[in-house]
């Protein structure tokens, strides 16, 4: 870099860049926490779906599967499982405790989590609450 | 050694290169189990395979960003480290702890491990690389700050330089980041809003300031150029890297709950993102073209070098691939993110802890500068054996998620998820094959350290290849 562009100059714009752009990823954080009542779908957040969270973090089931797109691309998307199943939280419970003990030969299978009902019917609750957030129209089809 | 103090760092590079094994170890369990879906189940179900993947990778950078600090500080300060005391207990510390965790990974149900730990008390776990137990990330937050307290009064009593300031810098944003881990809201936007504090700032933020100032302390010590040519690029690389990399966050708010304008503020400034690590590639190589001298240390060179080149990949192309919002919506999720993150974590992250280990290692093992030229050979063949799978594994994981987005998401009839996996399970096959490779590399680079022989000397900086060419390249500006 040529002699003109000194030392001292670089700080300051490393310096005053930085601060410029935390304040103004701050600013539009308080707008988008302003905004998220409308979209966040936390209307229906219950202590039921609150404890299907809880559900769906202590068996990390994000090991496998995305939420919204995030987590691991082991399993399907679990945002939109909910309208995928028809709309039906008895169709997910099902499936989750329909899952063979010992696997499927040569093939993914989900473990046998052995989940009591209670837990089963607030996972499809939180699954259920999960698939109406406004996500800007992803994921593109219902396949996820 | 310059200091006697230096010396601490050893362990922790130590502990860094056993977890990487293990980290490589389950990657190939891992890939395994993307093809032949029962291997190790229900034993070792691929989500636990994953989080012992996930989290060996980070708790050995963590190990190798310490050792690095622990190195560089007394070095950089002139000056011992305030307590080599204290940073051993804290190695034993976080390594028992650490262990301790991937032990209840493996041996309890993760339920049962929430039940043992009392998740219910303050609930934390089960979100993507934050899956420690609460009690983990409490001793993470312990460890970091005794690490701190030592690397921060080190600073303090001795020289200020740009590099130990800015690698400071980097830390406290690491420990400060990672308190968000501790915020988990049962409104699931909020919490991926916050989680994202901690992933993205941690790697797209403060960690490339580590990263950078480590790799203008490696290339000061192998060029001998100038330290203030070295410090004005560094300064630019972290403002570029920061200016970007902050607003940048916004690509993952695209689909999340966030409101749309993201997908604006998000392309446009994570599209930016590259910069930091295309500059980081000039730097590097214009400080090796001007350097002053011949380091007799080859392969901690060609790690620095290597570090820009894979970071600047993995990080700057294969990031803007998918980044714009519009892409995005098609590949958000899919083995194209995972593709990203293979190349991304290796290049910007493993290689500059295998090219600060490089450079400390021989040193802290008592020689004046370098290994022999055997074992430095092996670690060039190991270098090149991993890079390139990764390279592989990359483009294979990319193949991999092209057609995944074709068939699942594009195509007039979509297919669902596990039909399109097995369709493209040609692709996880390759990927495994490179993955064996890569481990192949992993044993070279093992084994370098243990080849003895002749270790080449030090060259003084008058016999070197810049003062040769001097004064041209003797540029102080």
């Amino acid at each position: 870099m040529s002699g003109s562009f000194t030392k001292t100059m670089a700080r300051n714009i490393f310096y005053g860049g930085s601060v410029f752009f935390i304040l103004l990823f701050l600013a539009l954080t308080f707008d988008t926490s302003k905004a998220l009542p409308q979209r966040d779908n936390r209307a229906v957040i219950t202590e039921q779906v609150a404890r299907g969270k809880m559900v769906w973090e202590e068996n990390n089931c994000i090991g496998c599967h995305t939420l919204l797109g995030e987590g691991a691309y082991f399993a399907p998307e679990l945002g939109n499982v909910y309208k995928r199943y028809g709309n039906s939280k008895e169709a997910i419970i099902g499936f989750i405790k329909s899952r063979p003990k010992e696997g499927i030969p040569g093939r993914r299978s989900m473990p046998q989590f052995n989940l009591s009902d209670d837990d089963l019917n607030a996972l499809a609750d939180f699954l259920k609450y999960t698939s109406e957030i406004n996500t800007a129209n992803w994921p593109p089809n219902i396949q996820g | 050694m310059k200091y006697q103090s230096q010396a601490v760092a050893k362990p922790y590079f130590i502990a860094a290169i056993g977890l990487f094994v293990g980290q490589i170890l389950f990657g190939l369990i891992l890939g395994l189990q993307y093809v032949w879906g029962d291997f190790l189940f229900p034993e070792i179900p691929f989500n636990v395979a994953r989080m012992v993947h996930t989290n060996l990778l980070i708790v050995w950078l963590l190990f190798g960003f310490m050792g690095a600090a622990y190195y560089m500080v007394p070095e950089e300060t002139e000056t011992e480290l305030h307590s080599p005391k204290l940073a051993l207990v804290l190695f034993w510390v976080f390594l028992v702890a650490g262990a301790l965790t991937v032990l209840g990974y493996l041996l309890v149900p993760y339920a049962t491990l929430a039940e043992m730990t009392g998740n219910s008390i303050l609930p934390t776990m089960g979100r993507e690389f934050l899956e420690q137990p609460t009690i983990t990330t409490i001793g993470i937050v312990v460890v970091a700050l005794g690490f701190l307290y030592n690397i921060s009064l080190t600073v303090l009593k001795g020289r200020k330089t740009v590099i130990s300031w800015i690698l400071l810098l980097g830390l406290w944003g690491l420990a400060v980041m990672f308190l968000f881990s501790f915020y988990n809201p049962d409104n699931l936007v909020l919490d991926k809003y916050y989680w994202w504090w901690v992933v993205h700032l941690w790697v797209e933020g403060v960690w490339e300031l580590i990263m950078a100032s480590i790799m203008a302390f490696i290339l000061i010590k192998v060029t001998g150029v100038d330290r203030e040519v070295i410090e004005k690029w560094l300064y630019v690389i972290i403002a570029m890297a920061l200016i970007t990399g902050i607003i940048g966050t916004g690509h993952h708010y695209y689909w999340i709950g966030t409101p749309e304008y993201w997908q604006w503020w998000g392309s446009l400034f994570s599209a930016l993102e590259p910069l930091p690590f295309f500059m980081m590639v000039i730097f590097a190589f214009n400080m090796i073209n001007q350097r002053r001298r011949d380091h007799p240390n080859k392969p901690a060179t060609l790690w620095a070098m290597g570090t820009a080149v894979m970071a600047f990949l993995g990080a700057g192309v294969w990031g803007f691939m998918h980044t714009l919002a519009p892409v995005n919506y098609y590949t958000h999720g899919t083995q194209i993110t995972a593709a990203h993150g293979h190349m991304a974590f290796y290049g910007a992250y493993a290689m500059i802890v295998l090219a600060i280990i490089s450079y400390a290692m021989p040193i802290l093992r008592g020689r004046e500068a370098a290994n022999s030229v055997k074992s430095q050979v092996l670690e060039m063949w190991a270098f090149w054996l991993m890079t390139v799978s990764m390279v592989f594994i990359t483009l294979f994981l990319t193949g991999a998620g092209i057609l995944q987005v074709w068939l699942q998401r594009v195509s007039d009839t979509p297919m669902s998820f596990m039909v399109a996996q097995d369709r493209i399970a040609i692709f996880y096959w390759m990927r495994e094959v490179s993955g064996t490779v890569f481990l192949i590399g992993l044993v070279l680079y093992i084994w370098s350290f243990f080849v003895g022989g002749e270790e080449r000397k030090l060259v003084p900086m008058a016999g070197g290849v810049g003062a040769a060419s001097s004064p041209a390249m003797r540029r102080v500006d």
